[in-house]
């Protein structure tokens, strides 16, 4: 017989541990749906008939956090047939909390209480046979990290759903159980009996969820409504509050019965590391440091070998020309070739090639959540990015997207708030990285005799572009309405536990491979079949001996326009826009093919040297225009970044409406910025288009957005 | 009123009752801020904000503009 255990617990109480102990590598780890909560379930090892379900931690079952509403669906709507509820042992009094408000659910429950080995070590006494007489249930002592009493926690948990045996529930004061007693009589008694006791509870909180579910009619609710306000007056608080307060009293009362502390208010290992992290004058250095690494572990030196080795040796010499000449040999056409070769495998290296720089980022940084620096990341840095509408955990990944906006975007996975984690998201890619470097070189020796202070500029552009877009966003409907308070546990530091970060890493990459991989490569054959086939003369294959204008040179000629106002309507660098969504360098190869040099690769490697040689591409694309040079280097640097990171995007957002909206937020504020640049440029060295006036609606419009009230903010 | 911005870094107070409402006021109470709870106010951080305290046994991070919602005594 199949059965169902729902894992259910708080953050950090050790849950991910027992989850992988419980079921090893019998799991499967997808999404909630419609969320972006991870939802993970597994086999039981030595049991495949039992289903493990690992539930979001949780504080509470209250319908805030989609981490909750997720849980709660669940645990109400499925019904598993027991719930495993992981207590940490070290932090049993906030712990218990959720456990007051599982045991009301009717579901038969184990309580597995968690690193017991610590509290023996520390000295400290649970009593768990008190314990579970007051909960009605079985409580076992476990400890994930060193494997102790796993197999009696699942066994407890198969007893109890066979047995069907429900908790004990009753902790309110008299008032309240008096009118939750009334509220199940008159308002759920349709209901299954272990069912009721839940939902009467929930209407005395007035839980609108549940309201809407149960449908009752209004002359019922106000019957109800009369009983809710006569505690309220009673007891002179609201009901929320009420139901909160009690059940708070209810486990301090309990603590006192079932736990012993031995050294009461001595500082712990833990207190005294975080004593000097996050120590009023050090703790911003000791962040900087850690940043550094980082950064220079997973984007400078090993990441950039990785993706060196990966791009250009791996693909670029080996397979690539492997598989041209088999597939020469073999007597492939040379359309077919090229499609499989460039098209196919050039996509897939594309994306690839990311994935070793992507595991040492994601090693990284679980052993940063592991141990627990990154709650004090955001505890460090909050003041500053809340500002933009962004979570001080948004810093890392902005750094790491200064080497590549990719894995910078999957960085975003740490930040719990979902309105934090979109508009992290969403301006992510504006920052420099190291693909559009060669893009600002172009620019700079092209137009402006090598001049350092472009790349300056195009790193403060970057930086400017995340935080105006943070401001404005944070004020819009779809990112006000879902309240996050910053209020935040900072969990006990402890040292990494190897298999959770390994399998934590290697999940992300996967994730990355799986998704993003798929848009990649679609677009990459895309674009190859664009730059490839021609309908001139005959739709044919473009070869050295019959040329003809590709598709995308048609395209390019039919968009150019669009760019008009920017300054920079030339069909070549609506081509070299476009050639830029594969990958932010291609900019430059493209400009040099097209350029009367016709040669991408004199180009690549002129931007290397910042030779002077390519001011060719400034006189014959840009007309010699600074100003449209530098209209066309803003756009380039601001909108849709390359497709991987597009991938990358639809990953995070899990969902194809906000990753649209990502590239249109991202274009149509590089369209905005670039048409005032150039349209005010002109203004300022003594021109004038009408374009101007559109630009300055285009100006003013933003200031609005930017300096708006936000009539959304939670006061 | 007395809040728990008011109280000083190093000092021990007991929380009255969490003022505000909806979804902030149940978070910070689902906590363990309810009342009659300890509370010790550990550090701030360093940028002035939020500012960090012990309750319950265990340590919570929480901006003043919520800490000024919570009063105490």
């Amino acid at each position: 017989m199949s059965m169902r255990i729902a894992l259910a617990g708080n953050p950090n109480s050790g849950k991910t541990t027992l989850f992988n102990v419980l079921t090893g590598s019998n799991q499967y780890v997808g999404n909630w749906p419609g969320v972006t909560v991870e939802k993970k379930e597994g086999k039981l090892k030595k049991n495949d008939e039992i289903i493990v379900t690992d539930l979001p931690g949780i504080y509470s079952l209250s319908p805030f956090t989609p981490e909750e509403v997720v849980a709660r669906n669940y645990l109400v709507g499925e019904r598993p047939d027991a719930i495993l509820n992981i207590v940490d042992g070290t932090n049993l009094e906030r712990n218990l909390y959720l456990t007051t408000q599982l045991a009301e659910l009717g579901i038969p429950m184990v309580i597995a209480i968690n690193m017991m080995d610590v509290v023996r070590k520390n000295g400290d006494n649970i009593n768990t046979d008190e314990l579970a007489k007051a909960l009605g249930c079985r409580v076992v002592e476990i400890s994930a990290l060193k494997g102790d009493g796993i197999i009696e926690a699942a066994d407890a948990a198969i007893e109890a759903a066979k047995a069907g045996q429900l908790t004990h529930r009753h902790i309110f004061s008299g008032a309240v159980e008096h009118a939750i007693a009334h509220l199940e009589e008159a308002a759920v008694h349709g209901l299954p009996e272990e069912q009721q006791r839940w939902y009467a509870v929930k209407l005395f909180e007035r839980d609108e969820k549940v309201i809407e579910q149960l449908n009752l009619p209004q002359t019922l609710l106000e019957h109800i409504e009369v009983d809710i306000a006569d505690v309220e007056s009673e007891k002179d608080d609201d009901a929320v509050s009420i139901i909160i307060n009690e059940r708070y009293d209810y486990i301090t009362a309990l603590m006192g019965r079932c736990y012993k502390k031995k050294n009461p208010g001595r500082l712990s290992v833990s207190d005294k590391i975080d004593l000097v992290v996050t120590n009023r004058i050090l703790a911003l250095p000791i962040f900087a440091v850690v940043m550094w690494l980082v950064y220079t572990l997973s984007i400078g030196t090993v990441g950039d070998w990785t993706v060196g080795f990966m791009n250009d040796t791996l693909f670029g010499e080996w397979i690539i020309p492997w598989v041209t000449g088999m597939l020469e040999q073999i007597g492939c056409a040379e359309w077919l070739v090229s499609l499989i070769a460039d098209g196919i495998i050039g996509g897939v290296g594309a994306v690839l090639g990311f994935v070793p720089q992507m595991l040492i980022l994601f090693l990284l940084l679980s052993l940063l959540e592991d141990c627990g620096y990154m709650s004090r990341v955001a505890f460090v840095m909050d003041r500053l990015f809340r500002k933009f509408g962004l979570s001080g955990k948004s810093f890392i990944p902005m750094l790491v997207a200064t080497g590549c906006g990719v894995p910078g975007i999957m960085a975003s996975r740490t930040i719990e708030s979902e309105r934090d984690r979109k508009i992290t998201v969403m301006t992510t890619g504006f920052m420099v990285c190291g693909a559009k470097t060669p893009i600002v070189g172009l620019i700079a020796a092209a137009l402006f005799d090598g001049g350092a202070w472009v790349a300056t500029l195009a790193y403060f552009v970057g930086i400017a572009a995340v935080v105006v877009s943070g401001i404005i966003l944070k004020k819009f409907k779809a990112f006000a309405g879902k309240p996050a308070p910053f209020v935040m546990e900072l969990p006990a530091y402890h040292a990494p536990i190897p298999a959770n970060v390994l399998r934590t890493t290697w999940e992300r990459g996967w994730s990355f491979i799986k998704r993003a991989g798929t848009v990649i490569v679609a677009a990459g054959i895309l674009i190859w079949v664009l730059n490839s086939l021609s309908f001139e003369g005959g739709f044919h294959y473009i070869t050295e001996e019959v040329g003809g204008a590709s598709i995308l040179e048609v395209l390019g000629s039919v968009i150019a326009f669009l760019f008009v106002p920017l300054g920079f309507g030339r069909w070549q660098a609506a081509v070299a826009t476009v050639l830029g969504l594969v990958a932010k360098e291609e900019v430059v190869g493209s400009f040099g093919a097209l350029s009367s040099m016709a040669d991408a690769d004199w180009a690549m490697g002129a931007v290397e040297s910042m030779d002077s040689s390519l001011s060719i591409i400034g006189q014959e694309f840009f007309g010699g225009s600074k100003l449209s040079a530098f209209s066309f280097m803003i756009f380039n640097l601001l909108c849709a970044p390359c497709f991987a990171a597009v991938g990358a995007i639809r990953r995070e957002m899990n969902s194809a409406k906000w990753t649209w909206a990502a590239i249109g937020w991202m274009t149509g504020f590089a369209y905005a910025i670039s048409i005032i640049v150039y349209q005010f440029g002109v203004l300022f060295t003594g021109g004038f288009t009408l374009w101007l006036i559109p630009a300055a609606a285009v100006l003013i419009g933003l200031l609005y957005l930017l300096f708006r009230k936000n009539k959304y903010e939670l006061k | 009123m007395k809040t728990l911005k008011q109280t000083k870094i190093g000092a021990k107070a007991k929380v009255v009752k969490v003022h505000g409402e909806g979804a902030v006021k149940r978070r910070i109470m689902d906590m363990g801020l309810t009342r009659g709870t300890e509370v010790y106010v550990r550090k701030v951080a360093p940028l002035g904000d939020p500012i960090e305290i012990t309750l319950r046994g265990y340590e919570l991070s929480l901006r003043k503009a919520d800490a000024d919602m919570i009063e105490v005594e």
